[in-house]
């Protein structure tokens, strides 16, 4: 069945270092996302009308293009456009996070509309400054419901990075190719098993954080 | 009179929670029975498990002879038994009108125009013809609550059960749903009605059951219940809503 | 910008915008039936069916289009399956779409109150007319921002077919980028075919959403 190419010399080894050059740059955009997220997901929720129509385009920009047409924009375009020559590795972080930031601005958008207003009200009816409400009002209610969500698109995050061998990037899909075509004369079926055990590393990689995601969501749904 | 509803010895355990505890009750034909208690007593639970939505654990529950629990989902009985509930619960995706004759037209399998007919003119009784195709959102809680009683008559059903329908609504409809009610007694129809609403109760009410931790501790006339309640429960049960 | 070159790359964009909009959509109602049977499934609890439903819901959610079509594509033939590269991107976008349309819908027939359910059964309703007449309708409105938010993100995916040598969109344009250097047209019409295929799809979906709340309560 192809399993055996696996165990052969180092080629695990290298399956698994491409799957972590993946892995790098899935958790650096996603940092990224998640805190640049919070920032302009609170500041949509300003609701001013010029920032809020650049934001909203914003959203709509990330919600059509795929990630792969904004790689490609960046990775091919901005060279082209600059002369500046980014790695693949840089371009595939800045498209990353550039998506990754829409998603989780949104997902706190959503969160802070979910408040009802009367708890912005009764808070500056006590008093309290913009800053305080959100700080011990509204993010300590919403942050609850954020946590489980920021945890899930670093789930997205890292299947989305597998585009990155689009690019040219040696990761995991790129070993296992080469692996396949190393071994193709000793052994034909190498494709198969090679991939499945691809399959399965990224299902090892996703379903525990998908599933710490959906615990917690459950667990403090009330 | 003719007995309608008997329940024999009913028992209803949740876990190793007794709901309700050997329940014996037999209801005449064109009788108002309210029962009262205080919250968590097992009132909406003995009319869940009359009607079915609940299994028993032990007893019987017998319409006109016929066993309506325990048994399958649809014994033909339960068709016979009206149930109006706390929150309407009338379908947010069909209009008053759709709504009122759903289970007509598919459980009875009557003809549209008829059932249509029959619809309109009970919706004109309780005021609300003119909204029959309006959603259920767009009504009040009090008028949502009266639509959803037509839905029950229309069924023709040979006993009523309200399950505290005024509970969820706001202070000022709570009469133009009572008067609903108190109209059907007029015409002698056999109900079953847990409510807070004790002057309510004691208008319309021929009989109370008091119920206290899952038995009926007292039985008796209005009259009797409310000026001379006989059991130490009943009376603080009263005094609560005293000012 | 030459206006030239991008008049004369126009029929190879458009054909292959054709041909990705093509194996897009089939995919997408590959995976809405899938969604449908697999939601059924879960919600009816059928013995064994649902344990491998909820199975294969997970495998697909948590791996990438990307690997999945390689397995299919190249794994597959290794074993002597061999799968059309038109086959393959429809079959591959309608698996892992299938796994996100499953959860969509089963989560719109979960999401009807149970007490809609008591009070069509306490009307007489029988299982089959309290499915058909309450859940149903209701499920389905529940379910269409989630069902619409999928068909998106579908059409999105379709920009990895390139790696299983499908001439589409993505693949078009690397080619011509390679070939002739002309980045900023390649790019420009790239993002322009894209736009055609999502806009619309964005505009009805929102169009769509209201409509259907509209439906369901009167306002």
């Amino acid at each position: 069945m192809g399993f055996e190419v696996i165990f052969k010399g180092k080629n695990l080894i290298r399956l698994l270092a491409g799957l972590g050059v993946a892995m790098k740059i899935s958790i650096i955009s996603a940092l990224i996302s998640i805190l640049l997220g919070i920032v302009l997901g609170m500041l949509m929720a300003l609701k001013r009308p010029v920032l809020g129509a650049i934001l909203r385009f914003y959203l709509e920009v990330v919600r059509i293009m795929p990630q792969m047409v904004l790689l490609f924009l960046v990775f091919f375009g901005v060279t082209k456009a600059t002369g500046a020559n980014i790695t693949a590795e840089t371009a595939s972080v800045i498209v990353f996070s550039f998506w990754g930031t829409a998603e989780m601005a949104d997902l706190v958008r959503g969160c802070l509309a979910g408040i009802p207003i009367i708890q912005y009200e009764s808070s500056k009816a006590l008093g309290l400054s913009r800053l305080q409400i959100y700080l011990y009002v509204i993010i300590p209610q919403i942050i609850r419901r954020l946590i489980p969500l920021s945890i899930n698109l670093i789930t997205r995050m890292i299947k989305t990075t597998s585009l990155i061998m689009m690019i040219g990037i040696v990761e995991v899909l790129k070993v296992a190719q080469q692996i396949i075509e190393a071994n193709r004369k000793s052994d034909p079926h190498a494709a198969f098993g090679v991939f499945a055990v691809v399959f399965l590393l990224y299902f090892i990689a996703c379903w525990p954080i998908s599933r710490l995601s959906k615990y917690l969501e459950k667990k403090w749904e009330n | 009179m003719e007995e309608i509803l008997r329940i024999e010895h009913l028992q209803k355990r949740f876990d190793d929670f007794t709901v309700l505890e050997d329940i014996s009750l037999s209801v005449k034909k064109g009788e108002v029975v309210v029962i009262l208690g205080p919250s968590g007593c097992g009132k909406s639970t003995l009319l869940r498990c009359i009607n079915g939505l609940e299994s028993i654990d032990e007893g019987k529950v017998l319409l006109e002879g016929e066993t309506v629990n325990p048994g399958h989902v649809n014994v033909p009985a339960r068709k016979k038994i009206g149930m109006v509930f706390q929150s309407y619960e009338l379908f947010p995706h069909k209009t008053i009108l759709e709504n009122v004759i759903l289970a007509p037209l598919r459980v009875q399998k009557r003809s549209k125009a008829e059932a249509t007919e029959e619809a309109l003119s009970l919706l004109e009784r309780v005021g609300l013809a003119v909204r029959k195709d309006s959603y259920p959102r767009q009504l009040s809680g009090g008028q949502k609550q009266r639509v959803a009683i037509v839905r029950a008559l229309m069924m023709h059903p040979e006993i009523l059960l309200f399950d505290e329908v005024t509970a969820a609504l706001d202070p000022e409809m709570v009469r133009e749903v009572l008067d609903v009610i108190l109209d059907l007694a007029k015409q002698k129809a056999t109900m079953l009605i847990v409510t807070h609403e004790l002057s309510f109760a004691k208008a319309i009410a021929d009989r109370i059951l008091f119920l206290d931790d899952g038995a009926i501790v007292e039985d008796s006339d209005p009259k009797s219940f409310f000026e001379t309640p006989k059991t130490q429960r009943a009376q603080s049960f009263l005094r609560t809503f005293e000012f | 910008m030459n206006a030239e070159i991008i008049s004369s790359y126009l029929p190879l964009y458009g054909k292959a915008f054709l041909l990705t909009v093509q194996i897009g959509w089939i995919g997408i109602a590959l995976a809405f039936l899938i969604g449908v049977i697999c939601a059924f499934i879960l919600f009816f609890r059928i013995p064994v069916a649902e344990k491998l439903v909820k199975c294969y819901v997970e495998l697909f959610r948590n791996t990438p289009l990307l690997v999945q079509l390689f397995f299919i594509y190249y794994g597959l033939p290794a074993i002597g399956i061999k799968v059309g590269a038109k086959v393959c991107g429809a079959v591959g976008l309608g698996l892992l779409g299938g796994s996100y349309m499953t959860e969509s819908i089963r989560s719109g027939l979960e999401a009807v109150p149970v007490i809609q359910t008591e009070s069509a059964r306490s009307l007489g309703l029988n299982a089959r007319q309290l499915f058909i007449a309450i859940i149903l309708p209701q499920a389905f409105t529940i379910s269409v921002p989630g069902i619409i938010a999928n068909v998106i993100f579908l059409l999105k995916e379709t920009s990895v077919f390139s790696a299983i040598s499908l001439m589409d969109l993505m693949f078009t344009a690397k080619d011509l980028i390679g070939l002739y250097y002309n980045t900023t047209e390649s790019l420009f019409l790239l993002v322009v075919f894209y736009i055609l295929m999502l806009l619309p799809v964005s505009i009805a979906g929102s169009f769509l959403e209201k409509k259907t709340r509209f439906k369901m309560f009167g306002d």
